[in-house]
């Protein structure tokens, strides 16, 4: 279970360039399924037939990651780089990053705190001042390896520390994705039809869940994100969004959706009829896939159910992994008792 | 071993001004097969002894470069676990967040620096740097445990590797000064091959980052006749002023000011011209932030040079340098060593 959270938040995979993961995910999932496709946008759907109701689930979890895409090579050798997706600019300095398909490592440096004025450590640096140095001397070196519009991930490992906690990149949502994967090699087979959905580009704006919902139009959608957790040091107690290892979190409403109301009900009973630990999301900001899909068509009924990640859009986030097998068994369990 | 091994090794291993045993015991370990002698002192310096041909008069040289890396210490366990921290040398707080380290308690615990984060923060503070007093480290367990394995005044180090960068060029934390320390053992095998009158002592020191203390007690001990510092200088970067950097391909660098003895100085830059070596100048109008510092007034006061390796993002976790200079500075180091006679005292006198 952890080697697959491994090796989903290991690889590279930035809105628009998920096609590493897609490849990862079509792998896993081929065996339990009865077909596997993509559409135009890139996003992947594993589609596992029903006993007869002919009504559509649709699971949704997105793979891209948020992360940089390279501007332009200085005569220097120093790469210009844009954000993609919302990074706060201050966890970048002194970071390691991989550039392009083949993963150039390269860091982003600072000048040392020897040549700086007092009053400089009081600002955030901004992006805009900020390179990628791999090491190249030359704007001809550099262009041997990188190019403008080759984007560009954190380099960090999954490590496993602390309580039955995992530090890595990308959790949001590549827990999602695993934890989509997960349920879906458990050998089950429902009324329903189901359609395991693997969306591209959430971080961009939710461009990719546009079209799965248009295009899967489902009865209901249960939406599996990575959320954010702040139950940190300097956050009053009543701003903790989520708390860390007390269970999935069930969305009532966020900045891009109300959850529909049965289907949260529906959730919060199974919860409470098998014992699993569960928490709502506080906090009615940020937003996720089912922004677009609960708005798809003539509108669709959808939740979201998140593994609280702190330090999310970091190199460096945290997730409980009590907490994500608690989400794969509360939404096996909900799946099973979903008559439609 | 290769210098870039060696410099992988010693940079995995966490030495904070202060806690330099762990490292002391490696370099030690590498310097044997090079030196008749090697020694740890009970501040943990290590001395390399090196001599080829017993002549009267010879000088007695020591080199030195630092083992201590920067840092952080923990202050604080709050109610939930979560550890504060304090800077061991200078420490941007800006490189903080999101970092990986190790805590170095009763064991090793793994944990990550966090904070307030941005969507909680007012919109005005977002162009702020966060301070220290408003991070924590994350070390995943519950408040009784951490209490249990971690004290206040325990060391944290950063998890950054050696990472291999394009060509010759390499990333990580603590290249400050462990690169010196691969001067030491390059220099040590280039002189393997070379006739030298010459008693010298290689000398891995400790706490250079708080004060050039361990330099200050190291030449005390050896009473040289010569110093010399192997140092980092900063490598030239995009967002810091040229005439302050130096090039990452042309060499090491021979710094001149006070704390460098002329003379000595000129020998080492004639030395450079004559085996048509690379070689830059950096001026240093004051005492410079290296082990020269103290070496120059020990005792008696020591003839002391300085020589700097370019290194970009000094004192963060991707401090970068070229190893090709590394190599050129213990070839020229070496050869320096080589050139000095037993009629040292006269000409250096002033």
């Amino acid at each position: 279970m952890a080697e697959l959270l491994k090796r989903l938040t290991e690889v590279g995979g930035v809105s628009g360039d998920e096609g590493r993961v897609r490849q990862l995910i079509r792998q896993e999932v081929s065996p339990f399924v009865d077909e596997v496709y993509t559409d135009r946008m890139g996003n992947l759907i594993a589609y596992k037939k029903g006993k007869g109701s002919g009504k559509k689930v649709m699971l949704c979890a997105h793979m891209d990651e948020v992360g940089f895409i390279i501007t332009g090579i200085g005569e220097d050798g120093m790469l210009k780089f844009k954000v993609v997706g919302g990074i706060d600019p201050r966890v970048l300095v002194s970071k390691r990053v991989l550039v392009g398909e083949k993963g150039h490592a390269g860091v982003l440096g600072i000048k040392a705190i020897h040549l700086q004025e007092p009053e400089e450590r009081e600002h955030a640096v901004k992006v805009k001042q900020m390179y990628i140095d791999i090491g190249a001397v030359s704007k001809e070196e550099a262009s041997q390896a990188v190019k403008p519009g080759d984007y560009v991930v954190f380099d960090s490992k999954y490590v496993e520390f602390g309580d039955n906690k995992v530090k890595a990149k990308a959790l949001d949502d590549r827990a999602g994705c695993a934890a989509i994967i997960e349920l879906i090699k458990q050998e089950q087979r429902y009324g329903f039809d189901l359609y395991a959905c693997f969306s591209v580009q959430e971080e961009v704006g939710l461009r990719g869940a546009e079209v799965l919902g248009y295009s899967i139009n489902p009865d209901i959608a249960i939406v599996v994100e990575g959320t954010t957790c702040s139950d940190v040091p300097g956050v009053d107690e009543h701003l903790y969004t989520t708390l860390m290892g007390k269970g999935p979190a069930i969305t009532i409403m966020d900045g891009s959706s109300y959850a529909n109301k049965e289907l949260v009900g529906m959730l919060v009973n199974t919860a409470k009829n098998e014992g699993i630990p569960f928490q709502f999301k506080k906090g009615a900001s940020g937003g996720n896939d089912a922004g677009r899909i609960h708005l798809a068509r003539k509108g669709v009924k959808a939740a979201t159910v998140s593994i609280p990640c702190r330090y999310i859009h970091s190199p460096s986030s945290v997730m409980d992994l009590d907490d994500y097998k608690n989400t794969i068994t509360l939404i096996s369990a909900f799946l099973k008792g979903c008559e439609l | 071993m290769e210098i870039k091994d060696f410099l992988a090794q010693l940079m995995a291993i966490p030495g904070i001004s202060g806690n330099e045993e762990a490292v002391a015991r490696v370099i030690s370990r590498a310097f044997e097969p090079y030196c008749q002698e090697v020694r740890t002192d009970r501040f943990y310096n290590v001395y390399g002894r090196k001599v080829d041909f017993i002549k009267e008069g010879m000088p007695r040289i020591m080199v030195a470069a630092h083992m201590d890396e920067i840092g952080l210490m923990v202050s604080d366990i709050d109610e939930r676990g979560f550890i504060r921290f304090t800077t061991v040398g200078g420490v941007d707080p800006r490189i903080l967040l999101a970092q990986e380290v190790e805590v170095h308690g009763k064991r090793k615990l793994f944990g990550v620096i966090g904070a307030k984060p941005p969507h909680l923060q007012r919109p005005e503070d977002a162009r702020k740097a966060i301070r220290i007093k408003d991070m924590a480290i994350d070390v995943g367990l519950p408040y009784e445990r951490v209490k249990e394995l971690v004290s206040i005044g325990d060391a944290i180090t950063f998890v950054s590797p050696l990472m291999d960068l394009k060509g010759q060029m390499v990333s990580g934390k603590s290249l400050d000064d462990r690169a010196g320390v691969a001067v030491l053992l390059e220099t040590m095998k280039e002189l393997d091959a070379l006739r030298f009158a010459a008693d010298v002592f290689f000398v891995a020191t400790v706490q250079e980052e708080v004060g050039v203390r361990g330099a200050t007690i190291s030449a005390y001990r050896l009473e040289p006749d010569i110093g010399v510092a192997i140092d980092v200088t900063h490598g030239d970067m995009p967002d810091a002023p040229r005439d302050e950097t130096f090039s990452m391909n042309k060499g090491p660098v021979i710094a001149v000011g006070p704390n460098m003895h002329p003379k000595l100085t000129q020998k080492l830059m004639d030395v450079a011209r004559e085996y048509g070596m690379d070689y830059m100048v950096e001026v240093e109008p004051r005492p410079t932030g290296t082990d020269a510092r103290a070496i120059q007034i020990s005792r008696r006061g020591v003839p002391t040079i300085l020589i700097e390796i370019p290194l970009r993002y000094m004192h963060t976790t991707v401090e970068t340098l070229n190893l090709n200079t590394v190599k050129q500075a213990a070839r020229l180091l070496a050869r320096f060593i080589a050139s000095l006679k037993e009629d040292w005292d006269e000409w250096l006198s002033y």
